[in-house]
């Protein structure tokens, strides 16, 4: 774990995981010969360092909800190479991703990136839907202006579907993963967003605030068809 | 609607709200002489503070359906109202938060103000008069008949935001604040720069927005599903009002003046849909609906002519 580095996401609710990324770096990856295919490197690593991606991102890149690991699957291709160039780099820090990034090389990183872009998004289990009113909704739909908070849709687009190659989707997230990434925001140990929105609009936001727009856009459902480019 | 057509075109010949009121136009339209009021109060600019109701507080029955239906029309133009809609925008995007956002032109602040004369078309304009311009301009789009349920939907939905508000008193956050004119003159070049820094990542580096599903997420700020040339926004000083109080979204205030008048020059120097007021002669045009520094319709930007080839 690079010193100086600050994990929110380690401290709030994956301490168990930073444990276990390190044993992983740790023990050493059996050497695998250079991973032939993005597919390869999904399931086995590159045997430089970095682990199958699909032990915690899941074989479909679905993710893992509870344990807060992000859905791969469909995001934007161009997304996904810049935040393993930012962990790599270290303006998004996470004691999990930033070994795993530094071992990949930047051609790792895009044809990895491309692989679970165009990977078909997974139907979703039914989520309880959190009630129309509440706050999680009303500064998803909404906003809070009184303190320049747009509705996060009109960023992330309806219902947190995402939009273009800047706007992840939120939709189906890991309620877990969303809070973690808004405190890592407003803590600033998250800082690769474009124009700091991101950095600017967490801190006006509250822990319950966070928890509550986290279970809503959990439980918004991604169209099982959409597909990354 | 046949019938309508008459009293339609009657009301949209002379009417310009949204829209194209000159600098002279506005300063004497929007600063009436205060009485006692601003005497006798004198908070900032001598303007009065005022909040309008929480949506929660829109009640029951009839009348709060009218007012949601005017918040619906406000919010999803093209849905609600797609007879009179004529690009991709949505009044909500220029005034934020459902028009109730303070320096984005919010309508508890305009509702007040009319029926007010205007030098323009010289006579008194109803808050009618003022929406149907919106449509014809902003949204490229054809005016709704005074006595249509959009118009009244609008009104009702402005009058309940305005509710307590005092009657013919400027209101602080009303309009989009003035930015004072640049040290230097705006330039088209140093605009572009901001554009590409700014703004492309939400609007494209085409300025042509972004959809999702086909609907705009992120609104086209020039070509042909934009605002016309007729609309109040392709004026320099009002976009660089607009702009430097609430763009980037979220950052509102983070540009300096210079650049607001800047990447409003640039964006109000690409083409969009012509004024529907063209005569079929763009100097004519010009002199007579555009003769102002603000408006660069008919002018000669980089080459190219600005109103000479309009998007559709
Ligand atoms: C030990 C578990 C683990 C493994 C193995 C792993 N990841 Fe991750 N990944 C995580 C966690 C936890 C996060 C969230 C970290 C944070 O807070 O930024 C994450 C985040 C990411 C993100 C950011 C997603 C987003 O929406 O911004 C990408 C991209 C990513 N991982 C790619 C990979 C790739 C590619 C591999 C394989 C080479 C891989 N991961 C292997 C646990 C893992
Ligand atoms: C003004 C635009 C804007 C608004 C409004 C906005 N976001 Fe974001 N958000 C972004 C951008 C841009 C990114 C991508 C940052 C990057 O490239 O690393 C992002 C990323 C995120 C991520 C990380 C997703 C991932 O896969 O790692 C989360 C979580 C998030 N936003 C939550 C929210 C929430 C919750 C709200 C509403 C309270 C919100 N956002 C409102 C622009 C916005
Ligand atoms: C492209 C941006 C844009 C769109 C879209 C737009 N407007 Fe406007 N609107 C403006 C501008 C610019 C002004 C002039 C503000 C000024 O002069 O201070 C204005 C003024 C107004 C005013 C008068 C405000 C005042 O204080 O006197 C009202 C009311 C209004 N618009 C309503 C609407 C409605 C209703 C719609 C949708 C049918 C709409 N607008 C769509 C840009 C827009
Ligand atoms: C983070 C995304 C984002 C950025 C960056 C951004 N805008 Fe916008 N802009 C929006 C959204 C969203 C709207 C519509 C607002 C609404 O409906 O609430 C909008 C509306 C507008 C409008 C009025 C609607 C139209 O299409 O004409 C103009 C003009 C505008 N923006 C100009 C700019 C300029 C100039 C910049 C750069 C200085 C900029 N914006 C930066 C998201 C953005």
């Amino acid at each position: 774990m690079p010193a100086g580095t600050t994990d929110a996401g380690c401290k709030v609710r994956l301490e168990w995981l930073c444990v276990l990324g390190g044993m992983l770096m740790a023990s050493g990856w059996p050497a695998l010969g250079n991973a032939a295919s993005a597919q390869a490197l999904a399931s086995q690593g590159n045997g430089r360092g970095a682990p199958p991606c699909q032990s915690c991102h899941g074989t479909d890149g679905g993710g893992q909800a509870a344990a807060g690991f992000p859905r791969l699957a469909g995001l934007d291709a161009a997304y996904l190479a810049r935040q393993l160039e930012d962990y790599a780099e270290g303006s998004r820090a996470s004691a999990v991703m930033q070994p795993i990034a530094r071992a990949l090389s930047a051609r790792e990183r895009d044809a990895v990136a491309g692989y679970y872009a165009q990977l078909p998004v997974a139907a979703m289990p039914a989520a309880p839907k959190p009630a129309a009113d509440g706050a999680g909704a009303t500064l998803a739909t909404r906003g809070r202006w009184s303190e320049q908070v747009p509705a996060c849709e009109q960023c992330h687009g309806p219902g947190g579907v995402g939009v273009g190659a800047h706007f992840p989707p939120l939709a189906g997230q890991p309620a877990a993963y969303i809070e973690s990434q808004l405190k890592a925001w407003q803590q600033g140990s998250r800082r690769n967003d474009p124009l700091e929105l991101m950095q600017h609009l967490s801190r006006a936001l509250s822990a319950e605030d966070i928890a509550a727009v986290a279970q809503w856009f959990a439980a918004q459902p991604l169209p099982a068809a959409k597909v990354g480019k | 609607m046949m019938r309508r057509l008459p009293a339609l075109v009657l009301a949209t010949l002379a009417l310009g709200a949204c829209t194209d009121r000159s600098p002279t136009d506005a300063r004497a339209a929007d600063a009436p002489p205060a009485p006692a009021v601003a005497a006798s109060s004198p908070p900032p600019e001598g303007k009065r503070a005022f909040a309008p109701p929480p949506e929660s507080a829109i009640p029951a029955g009839p009348y709060g359906d009218m007012v949601r239906l005017g918040r619906e029309i406000f919010l999803h133009t093209r849905k609600n109202a797609p007879a009179y809609v004529g690009n991709g925008l949505a009044c909500v995007n220029c005034h934020l938060d459902a028009g109730r956002l303070a320096d984005s032109a919010p309508l508890w602040a305009a509702y007040g103000m009319y029926p007010k004369y205007r030098k323009k078309n010289d006579h008194v304009n109803s808050y009618g008069e003022r929406l149907q311009g919106c449509f014809r301009y902003s949204m490229n789009g054809k005016a709704p008949p005074l006595e249509d349920k959009v118009i009244l939907a609008l009104e009702t939905y402005s009058y309940w935001m305005a509710q307590g508000a005092p009657l013919g008193v400027a209101l602080e956050g009303a309009g989009y604040p003035r930015v004072p004119e640049p040290g230097r003159a705006p330039d088209y070049a140093r605009g572009q720069a901001v554009f590409q820094r700014d703004c492309a990542l939400c609007h494209g580096a085409d300025g042509q927005g972004q959809k999702v599903a086909g609907e705009y997420v992120f609104p086209p700020l020039w070509g042909p599903d934009s605002f016309n040339w007729g609309a109040g926004m392709h004026e320099l000083d009002k976009a660089a009002a607009f702009i430097r109080a609430n763009m980037p979204l979220s950052r509102g205030g983070s540009l300096s003046e210079q650049q607001a008048w800047d990447v409003a020059m640039f964006m109000d120097a690409h083409e969009r849909p012509q004024d529907p007021r063209y005569t079929g002669d763009l100097a004519a045009t010009r002199k007579a609906f555009h003769d102002t520094p603000m408006s660069l319709y008919g002018k000669r930007v980089n080459g190219r002519l600005l109103g000479a080839a309009p998007a559709r």
